[in-house]
């Protein structure tokens, strides 16, 4: 018995199968991320002809981020993510607790979540140059609100501050409103219905069925659901870049994080643009340890109800 | 007594109605611009600026024949750097991916946990944190102005991995794979042979979700690609943004936005079942 064991060990496959990800990982993901955050201590960027640097400059980087417009665009970002979000989660959550439902029984379900996830595909640049044709200033949407007298003449979207953002979080909203649904569902459908039977049975209501068993026990996935979100949120580049062609206008209040980086590394700034991405890189570690713990403590939680069904 | 069933039986079927409405109102909302993008592609530039109109033009060719043949925007060989950066990021994502995830699932080897933990803690880094490294190193390998960087870092991608780990568990019994090798097959035939065939709806549901990820990718490659001839579709619409718009024939900015964006809702259309699925088995995307 064991000399099979000796001859029979197959651990070192492990390492052969792993070896492609973790090379290509370690040379297009990890390099690039250690010279970034070297960059972002040292001066180093072009002016006309000339690149200047790399000198060592220690932290200044990072200190002349925080007196530059960084603060600003922060903000920028995160109102419009929070303007876009906060419908999102409202209406998933409706949308997710009508379509399990065993009340209400809605019918055309394959139909909604087929339209409803659609615009998550769509390309991003794509979705925002269309919404740059049809909210432009004598564009379709413009020539509606006009010809059906809601507005006496063209509403100048792209050049009122909450008209542009408001854009874009719309449009954050429609991408991602579908694929949270279906998230949300998911966990919905994976609570043990017994919950449900025996709350009926005590002559619960479903508004209060949905407050006290639903929503506590999907809390981890809307965990999951926020912090990806948030994530999401913090690398929104392609709609406001497109819809303001890389302006940021009116006076660079739609201007993002991701954005003001884009604009560092067109300019070879690499300096600059290593502190903006060594900053955004340590709030991303931050909140994907959050993901980390959310999504292992999904497992045990999973376990557990496939350790139940096996006992039933 | 007699009257309450009904009583909450109309309640019911108005709740039901309200339902209807909202969810009418979204499914709206989601196709209302797509149907306009595609009204508008099939008119000239002249009813474009009379206004909006509900029905369809008849300028559908002519408007993919100027497209498809502007001399400022390389639309052909667009999609052809697009389609091979889609499709091999696709292939790449998926084959490396299934390996990844069969080797954490399969073997018994030390650093398992780890290896596993660190693809869990990195999955959902954005791309964009380490793209000044990114950008400089491909300088330095000779690779800026080339699709390889587009195409090559998806063999490494966390979030296949972890969706193909689950499925393994799933529905992969490790007694096959010791009967194989009972029979003689090498790991690498076992693999090849044995598991890809059983993860054949995981590989076709995360094929067409890298193959469409890349389609959309536009930060990265707007950083890397000059030349004309190796743009992709997103930076063609950016070149097209940045533009003169008034200028320009309003049909061939609608048509480009219609080549981008109608091949992938015609694939999902006839493969939303699956993908649907996809999304909630995954239970990440991002």
């Amino acid at each position: 018995m064991p000399k099979r064991r000796k001859s029979v060990s197959y651990a070192k496959w492990g390492y052969v199968f792993l070896l492609p990800f973790f090379l290509v990982f370690f040379i297009f993901s990890f390099l690039p991320l250690c010279s970034t955050v070297y960059y972002s201590f040292f001066q180093y960027f072009r002016q006309g002809l000339q690149v200047i640097g790399p000198n060592f400059v220690g932290f200044d980087n990072f200190v002349s981020l925080f007196h530059t417009d960084l603060p600003r665009y922060f903000g920028n970002t995160l109102l419009i993510w929070i303007v876009g979000f906060v419908p999102q989660m409202i209406v998933s959550l409706l949308l997710a607790a009508w379509f399990t439902s065993r009340l209400l029984r809605l019918r055309g379900q394959a139909f909604f979540k087929t339209v409803i996830y659609m615009p998550n595909l769509i390309m991003a640049s794509a979705f925002a140059m269309l919404f740059f044709a049809l909210f432009s200033d004598n564009g379709p949407v413009n020539n509606g609100l006009v010809s059906a007298g809601i507005q006496k003449e063209p509403f100048r979207f792209l050049s009122s501050v909450w008209g542009t953002r408001g854009l874009i979080a719309f449009m954050n909203f429609l991408m991602w409103f579908g694929n949270t649904t279906i998230l949300l569902m998911a966990a919905i459908l994976g609570i043990d219905p017994c919950l449900y039977e025996a709350a009926e049975i005590d002559g619960a209501s479903s508004g209060r069925m949905f407050r006290n068993i639903t929503l506590p026990l999907i809390r981890p996935i809307l965990v999951y659901v926020l912090i990806t979100s948030l994530i999401g949120g913090l690398q929104m580049f392609d709609v406001p870049q497109i819809l303001t062609n890389g302006t940021g206008n009116p006076d660079r209040t739609s201007t993002t994080i991701i954005m003001y980086l884009n604009n560092h590394m067109f300019s070879r700034n690499y300096g600059m643009a290593g502190a903006i991405s060594t900053l955004l890189f340590l709030i991303c570690a931050a909140l994907c340890l959050l993901v980390y713990y959310t999504l292992t403590r999904n497992d045990d939680s999973l376990r557990m109800k496939k350790s139940r069904g096996r006992v039933k | 007594m007699t009257d309450r069933p009904e009583k909450s039986g109309s309640r019911l079927s108005a709740a039901r109605f309200a339902c209807y409405l909202v969810l009418a109102v979204l499914c709206f909302l989601c196709l209302f611009f797509f149907y306009m993008l595609v009204v508008n592609s099939s008119r000239n530039n002249f009813q474009i600026q009379q206004g909006f109109s509900p029905l369809p033009g008849s300028s559908f060719a002519v408007n993919l024949k100027n497209t498809l043949s502007n001399a400022n925007i390389p639309v052909v060989s667009g999609i052809v750097n697009s389609l091979t950066v889609s499709a091999l990021s696709a292939l790449f994502a998926t084959y490396f991916s299934a390996m990844t995830a069969y080797g954490i699932f399969a073997y018994d080897f030390k650093l398992r946990r780890a290896a596993f933990t660190l693809i869990l803690l990195i999955m959902v880094m954005p791309t964009q944190i380490s793209a000044v490294g990114f950008v400089t190193q491909m300088q330095s390998m000779g690779l800026r102005n080339s699709l390889i960087p587009l195409f090559l870092p998806s063999i490494a991608a966390p979030t296949v991995v972890f969706f193909m780990k689950q499925y393994l568990e799933g529905s992969m019994p490790m007694e096959i794979v010791e009967a194989a090798r009972i029979d003689g097959s090498g790991e690498f035939h076992t693999f090849n042979a044995i598991v890809l065939p059983i993860l054949k709806p995981a590989l076709a549901v995360q094929a067409i979700f890298t193959f469409v990820a890349a389609w959309n990718n536009f930060f990265v490659p707007a950083l890397l690609l000059d030349s004309a001839d190796k743009k992709t579709l997103p930076i063609l619409i950016a070149q097209l943004r940045s533009a003169d718009f008034l200028k320009f024939d309003m049909g061939q900015v609608y048509m480009l936005v219609n080549i981008a964006i109608i091949p992938v809702v015609i694939v999902y259309l006839f493969l939303s079942k699956y993908i649907v699925r996809g999304v909630a088995l995954g239970s990440v995307k991002g």
